[in-house]
């Protein structure tokens, strides 16, 4: 291991900082990737009582080790399911409120957690980058109670306003989400590679609340388009443990979505 | 968006003029793939690499329409394909991609950044909401998501008022597709079809859609479906030609019965990301045009690939 470098990848200290934002006897809403390992690891560490649904439509699904979806709707990631609903049915789980948290990625997020996953560009008919789409991230950022996004920390992916807001997050701030008629949910937390950030109550933007150790202000300032707060308060997260990380690299030991 | 789909009171008279019979439904792939007209409105079962009617989509593509509005839920190597092929003006998706490991889609990228390829972005449900207003055969459904997303703005979302209550709510206008590509685990002869796992969005699709054709893995005596009627999603009735084809999903999965052939994908995914559109071209001809049948497609893939990808889904689900 070269000094300085951390035991752990980029993916298993996401995974892991964001497994802990669940809680057990609880619903989550998970997307493919780095989001569906969390809600593995939350599952086999802390709570066992975590029901996980996928867009594909699955409820309940154990991920088997070794054999970790590369999509939300194939046999894979229904692997130990207790309901397979149809697609619109399990959106529908989350508008009538069923859902208490979404847990997505984010290819590009602002200072009020908005995210973009659509297009890089001012014309979205004739974009610089057309990306894959929302899928059924807008869905989950507009229906879940709570929202956490995962995600690497880089200036570019961090900017002062996305492109196209293809899940909503706070809008433009203080309480522009509810006059927009979204009524429920807001994005909560965003776990990155720096720390755990949420959002001021009133302003609604992006706050530090915590910092992975040794990591410092000024470097998550370097890597972030935007001004974000920080008060006066922060803490430092724990590490990601040998255990936590025992249990994270069962689910995957040809490490093709950890590494 | 286009007016015909979503007009409800022609849609409905679309469905009144075809004939809803518990008749015989069995053609063959060049028969069914036929009904689809150029300029057609696609809508396409499954979702993302399960489940997708491969062989039905292989013989349109064989047929070499154009104009035609591809609609998916989650879209994938089907679309490249199509997309490639010119058979396609506009793609109605959630989302498209390979899938995750494979990242963005060149092809995607090829086709709608130089305008040649329209993308008409909905979130997952509410997509899922216009098709199921479909099946309903109402205008519109009322829901809670989209709202105040740049998606709304660019899809025309509009709102209305509870006539209860006055509160207002979003509304998704309902999609009646011209034809809806299926593939199932069973159905009998009449076209009563039962699915294993996932339902995805086929039922709906079923009843949205005013020409519903079907591929089935399995043709089953009347009285099987019969001895177990709860099983059956989709009712004959619904359903205007139906093919037997064993494997017609692959190399997508299809539940229970084989995996998505990952390597396939990557194999692809490697060539696609090297050379573009012309590599998809090979493929159209290496996989569409060259074999003279979906059987000797398969052939290209042998048997033990295919036993291998059924196996591996036993394991899985057995």
């Amino acid at each position: 291991m070269m000094a300085g470098r951390p035991p752990w990848t980029a993916a298993e200290l996401l995974a892991t900082v964001g497994a802990r934002q669940f809680r057990d006897h609880t619903t989550v809403f998970a997307g493919v990737g780095v989001p569906l390992l969390a809600v593995a690891l939350a599952q086999r560490r802390h709570a066992p009582h975590l029901t996980v649904v996928l867009e594909g439509g699955i409820v309940g699904p154990r991920p088997r080790p070794g054999r970790l979806p590369t999509s939300t709707n194939e046999m894979r990631a229904a692997y130990g399911a207790v309901m397979l609903p149809a697609i619109t049915d399990t959106f529908l789980l989350a508008q009538r409120g069923f859902l208490d948290c979404g847990c997505i990625g984010g290819a590009q997020i602002d200072r009020h957690g908005n995210v973009n996953s659509s297009v890089i560009g001012a014309d979205h008919r004739r974009p610089e980058v057309r990306l894959p789409g929302t899928g059924g991230a807008n869905d989950i950022a507009s229906l879940c109670r709570e929202l956490v996004v995962l995600t690497v920390h880089e200036r570019r992916r961090f900017v002062p306003r996305v492109d196209f807001v293809t899940s909503p997050g706070w809008l433009d701030g203080g309480d522009r989400r509810a006059r927009a008629g979204l009524r429920f949910g807001g994005v909560t937390k965003v776990v990155t590679t720096l720390g755990v950030f949420d959002f001021d109550p009133a302003s609604r933007r992006m706050r530090v609340q915590a910092l992975h150790p040794g990591v410092t202000l000024d470097a998550v300032r370097a890597a972030t388009g935007f001004e974000v707060m920080a008060p006066a308060r922060i803490d430092t997260t724990p590490p990601p443990t040998a255990e936590e990380l025992e249990v994270l690299r069962a689910l995957d030991p040809d490490r093709r979505q950890l590494a | 968006m286009s007016p015909r789909g979503a007009d409800f009171v022609a849609a409905r008279r679309r469905l009144e003029a075809k004939p809803k019979s518990a008749g015989e439904k069995l053609t063959t792939l060049e028969a069914a793939a036929a009904r689809v007209e150029d300029g057609a409105v696609v809508a396409v079962g499954g979702c993302l690499y399960s489940r997708t009617p491969i062989a039905l989509v292989r013989e349109i593509l064989r047929l070499r329409r154009t104009g035609l509005t591809l609609v998916r839920s989650l879209t994938c190597t089907e679309g490249e394909l199509l997309m490639a092929a010119g058979a396609v003006d506009r793609v109605v998706t959630a989302w498209m991609s390979i899938g995750l490991p494979w990242g963005v889609s060149r092809i995607l990228r090829e086709h709608v950044e130089s305008g040649r390829v329209a993308f008409e972005e909905w979130s997952h449900l509410g997509l899922g909401l216009r098709l199921r207003a479909g099946a309903m055969g109402v205008p519109f459904l009322p829901t809670l998501t989209m709202v105040g997303s740049d998606l709304a703005w660019i899809d025309g979302l509009r709102e209305v008022a509870d006539p209860y209550t006055g509160e207002r709510v979003a509304a998704v206008p309902a999609l009646f597709p011209d034809v809806a590509l299926l593939h199932v685990h069973r159905a009998d002869r009449s076209g009563n079809c039962q699915i294993d796992g996932y339902p995805h969005m086929d039922a709906d699709l079923a009843l949205a859609a005013s020409t519903v054709l079907v591929t089935a893995e399995e043709i089953v005596a009347d009285d099987v479906v019969r001895r177990r009627p709860d099983r059956t999603v989709i009712p004959g009735f619904a359903v205007d030609a139906l093919v037997h084809v064993p494997f017609g999903a692959f190399p997508h999965e299809c539940y229970g019965l084989y995996e998505a052939d990952f390597e396939h994908f990557q194999e692809y995914a490697d060539a696609t990301r090297a050379r573009g559109t012309a590599a998809v071209h090979d493929y159209l001809e290496r996989y569409v045009h060259a074999p003279a049948s979906f059987a000797a497609c398969l052939d290209l893939f042998g048997t033990d690939r295919l036993e291998r990808q059924r196996r591996l889904a036993q394991e899985l689900t057995g």
